[in-house]
């Protein structure tokens, strides 16, 4: 047994916290909150040159990692720092599915993405779809040597920025239905496509995506016809662990602050943290913060595992760090008052990362039901 | 023990109802159920039809142009307006200065402020918060220092909600140091056009800006603008806050929360039925309908014991505390119930914000609700004072 992080880790760790603490401040982020992109591409290129996107990926695919704790490092510190571009878009559900279904000419992207020089974005989820994977009704019909694309989907992120979209659509089956889904490359300009963007609460923008008879070469295909439920379910798989680790830092910035907080702020002549009410409430926030650590650590350890146990453990986490998330976001603001809620304040933020982040890839109840259903198996 | 209304109270609910069907604009109802800003135009507008009916002051006696309403009366009609989709009144100059105008001011302070507030013609805010005085208000520092007919008043005070249409706000400030915090405070009415004062929006975490700050520097306030004697304000204050809480547990808020939560989940689907079918879910459903149900008896019992004439205690605390948390819950219900559509940033706060909604349930703001009303165990006096309250009294010998 060893719970330390390799040297190169480490060492990816100290570079990445170094470079946030200097260059991502509340104020810096709220300017990119506020500006019409949602995101800084001076960000982007600056944690790509410092290898952030690499660790994503192994050195088969152009990277110099790609193991679940890689991803952990890296998301943790994103989280810690609050930072809102789609790394989890473009280079983990995008980039990865690239990665893991592509042609050799579909995995030059990889390195473009690498590089930083490539937006992405994961088109899967659809109106009435919410958190099944396999609710795909975008359709995909053979016409010639083309297929043609229509149906709409839901709170696309990054889909503004990106040049290309990973989109799924069934060719075959109902939906509900694993086979019959398939997964395209559609570049952002391709005719037929309609991308409606909007602001996200957290951070980033996303966008109601429509296909209008999109009509694409069937070479545009990652992967075998009807077969990509299983890639994806595994994607998303390492999408919420990186889901995770990134609510995991954030949780950590937010139990600091509170603490911080609680020994400097004065009332009724003395730190509030003294009253034991308050202090009692800290130290739960830090069990709970343990808890969510070792969950994170137990769900990226079981990824490259059988996909059972890898199943297993993600929605362990997910459920986990759904309900330990909420306690310490919600109790981190109560303990602070009205200060935690206004936007100058690191906290507000950081909050709204740790709640929202139950809307991705599956809520509490969602990973619950599969912890359920993947014990009785 | 009956647990119906009386004839009377069920005659009462009827007019009350008649009276919304007919004058509650439905443009207006629409804005409230949607979860938007109803801004300060709706606002005045809907004091006006209130006013008209002579129910815009339910709490004030009938010598001061009030309804005169007992509690119960009260109760029925905030259930009534929140199932209509009823704005809420401002509650500054109606339910928090008036009061205390009326049990303290003088005569001629209640003949030229009492109507104006009816009439609208006055927008009041409130200065009782400062950065550093919060839960503990008593240390506040703004000071207001006697020269001749005037008080000259320096300082700051923050978490003013709506301060930035307010042409009005009372204030409590420090008019002696040397004193007992408590004893060293009093209670004045402040013209916000006066040279001196400036007012500051606080953007919140959902993007809005409801609440200000009030920054005060040299600003000469007349002292007929003194309500009661000089370093008694703290009295008036804690006056306000044992006795003229209406509303506190806000169980109509909660009522119209829960259709919300049910409206969303029936039309948000998981797995290919309606969330609402899905256990899990509504087992939160069912828990929170049911500490509703109960919080909503221990309301009425309350506020019996109140229209019986007895002053509330220590239930008001309990109440703040348990109606908070099931608001709360509520507002994460829905956050929840709407799935990936919570994600998009919408707020009732920031204006236009709700037509970029891509949601096709409809389910609004949501999640930028769940995050403003944490705001709810925060404010007029948070859950851990409340529960220190009930402490102290229970265990604590009391004072």
């Amino acid at each position: 047994m060893n719970f330390d992080l390799t040297e190169e880790r480490q060492m990816l760790q100290d570079s990445l916290r170094r470079f946030l603490r200097d260059k991502y401040d509340t104020a810096t982020r709220n300017k990119i909150l506020e500006s019409d992109s949602g995101l800084s591409t001076e960000i982007w290129q600056g944690l790509a040159e410092l290898g952030v996107i690499g660790a994503l990926f192994t050195e088969d695919q152009g990277g110099f990692g790609g193991a679940g704790f890689d991803l952990t490092t890296v998301f943790e510190e994103l989280g810690r720092a609050g930072v809102v571009e789609p790394f989890l878009d473009t280079a983990v559900l995008a980039g990865g599915l690239i990665a893991d279904l592509g042609t050799e000419a579909q995995q030059a992207h990889v390195e473009e993405i690498i590089a930083g020089t490539l937006q992405m974005a994961f088109a899967h989820g659809e109106p009435t779809s919410r958190y099944d994977l396999n609710r795909v009704q975008t359709s995909a019909k053979a016409d010639g040597d083309n297929i043609v694309l229509n149906g709409r989907k839901a709170v696309v992120v990054n889909a503004e920025a990106a040049d290309m979209l990973v989109v799924s659509a069934r060719e075959s089956g109902d939906a509900g239905d694993a086979e019959g889904i398939s997964l395209f490359l559609v570049p952002a300009d391709a005719k037929g496509l309609t991308i409606q963007g909007y602001a996200l609460l957290a951070g980033g923008r996303a966008a109601e995506v429509t296909l209008d008879d999109v009509s694409i070469l069937a070479s545009a295909r990652l992967g075998a016809a009807g077969k990509a439920a299983s890639a994806i379910e595994a994607r998303v798989a390492i999408a919420n662990v990186a889901l995770c680790a990134e609510t995991l830092g954030a949780m950590e910035t937010a139990t600091a602050l509170t603490k911080e907080y609680l020994m400097t702020r004065k009332q009724f002549g003395r730190p509030i943290g003294t009253f034991q009410a308050l202090a009692h409430r800290m130290s739960d926030l830090l069990i709970e913060l343990e808890q969510a650590r070792s969950a994170v650590i137990n769900a990226a350890g079981h990824l490259e595992g059988d996909d059972r146990q890898r199943d297993l453990h993600v929605a362990a986490a997910k459920n986990l760090l759904g309900r330990a998330g909420r306690m310490v976001a919600e109790d981190a603001i109560q303990m602070h008052g009205g200060i935690a809620m206004t936007q100058e304040y690191e906290l507000a933020h950081i909050a709204k990362r740790i709640v929202m982040a139950d809307h991705r890839f599956g809520d509490t109840d969602h990973h619950l039901e599969r912890f359920i259903a993947l014990s009785a198996a | 023990m009956d647990l119906s209304y009386s004839d009377e109270e069920k005659a009462f609910r009827e007019e009350v109802r008649a009276f919304l069907d007919e004058k509650l604009p439905k443009e207006m109802a629409e804005t409230i159920r949607k979860g938007e800003e109803l801004g300060k135009e709706g606002q005045e507008r809907w004091h006006a039809i209130l006013n008209a009916q002579g129910w815009l002051a339910p709490n004030w006696p009938k010598q001061f142009g009030g309804a005169e309403w007992n509690a119960v009366q009260r109760h029925i009609f905030e259930e009534e307006a929140a199932a209509h989709y009823a704005p809420r009144t401002v509650p500054f100059g109606l339910s928090m200065l008036a009061p205390v105008l009326q049990k303290f001011g003088s005569k001629s302070q209640q003949d030229y402020w009492l109507p104006r507030i009816l009439s609208g013609e006055d927008w009041w805010c409130q200065g009782y918060s400062e950065p550093g005085a919060g839960s503990d208000l008593a240390s506040l520092k703004t000071m207001a220092v006697r020269e001749g007919d005037h008080y000259i008043v320096n300082g700051q005070k923050t978490w003013t909600t709506l301060g930035q249409h307010a042409n009005m706000i009372f204030c409590l400030v420090r008019t002696d140091k040397d004193v007992k915090q408590q004893e060293g405070i009093s209670f004045l009415l402040i013209d916000m056009d006066t040279p001196g004062i400036e007012v500051r929006p606080i953007v919140l975490l959902d993007g809005g800006a409801e609440v200000n700050e009030v920054w005060f520097t040299d600003v000469k306030v007349p002292v007929e603008n003194l309500v009661g004697e000089e370093n008694k304000g703290w009295t008036y204050a804690k006056y306000l806050l044992t006795h003229e809480r209406t509303n506190i547990a806000g169980v109509g808020f909660s009522r119209a929360g829960l259709t919300a939560v049910k409206r969303i989940a029936r039309a948000e689907m998981s797995g290919g039925r309606p969330l609402i079918e899905n256990p899990h879910f509504a087992a939160r459903v069912a828990k929170a309908e049911i500490d509703l149900m109960a919080m909503s008896t221990t309301n009425l019992r309350i506020i019996s014991k109140a229209a019986a004439g007895a002053a509330p205690g220590v239930e008001s605390s309990m109440i703040k505390v348990k109606g908070t948390i099931i608001r709360q819950e509520i507002n994460d219900l829905a956050r929840r119930a709407a799935g990936v559509y919570a994600m998009p940033f919408a707020s009732e706060a920031v204006e236009g914000s709700n037509e970029a909604l891509p949601d096709p349930h409809s389910a609004g703001p949501v999640a930028a609700q769940y995050f403003n009303n944490r705001k709810l165990s925060i404010f007029g006096g948070s859950n851990e004072i409340q529960r220190g309250i009930i402490a102290k009294v229970t265990m604590g010998g009391g004072k």
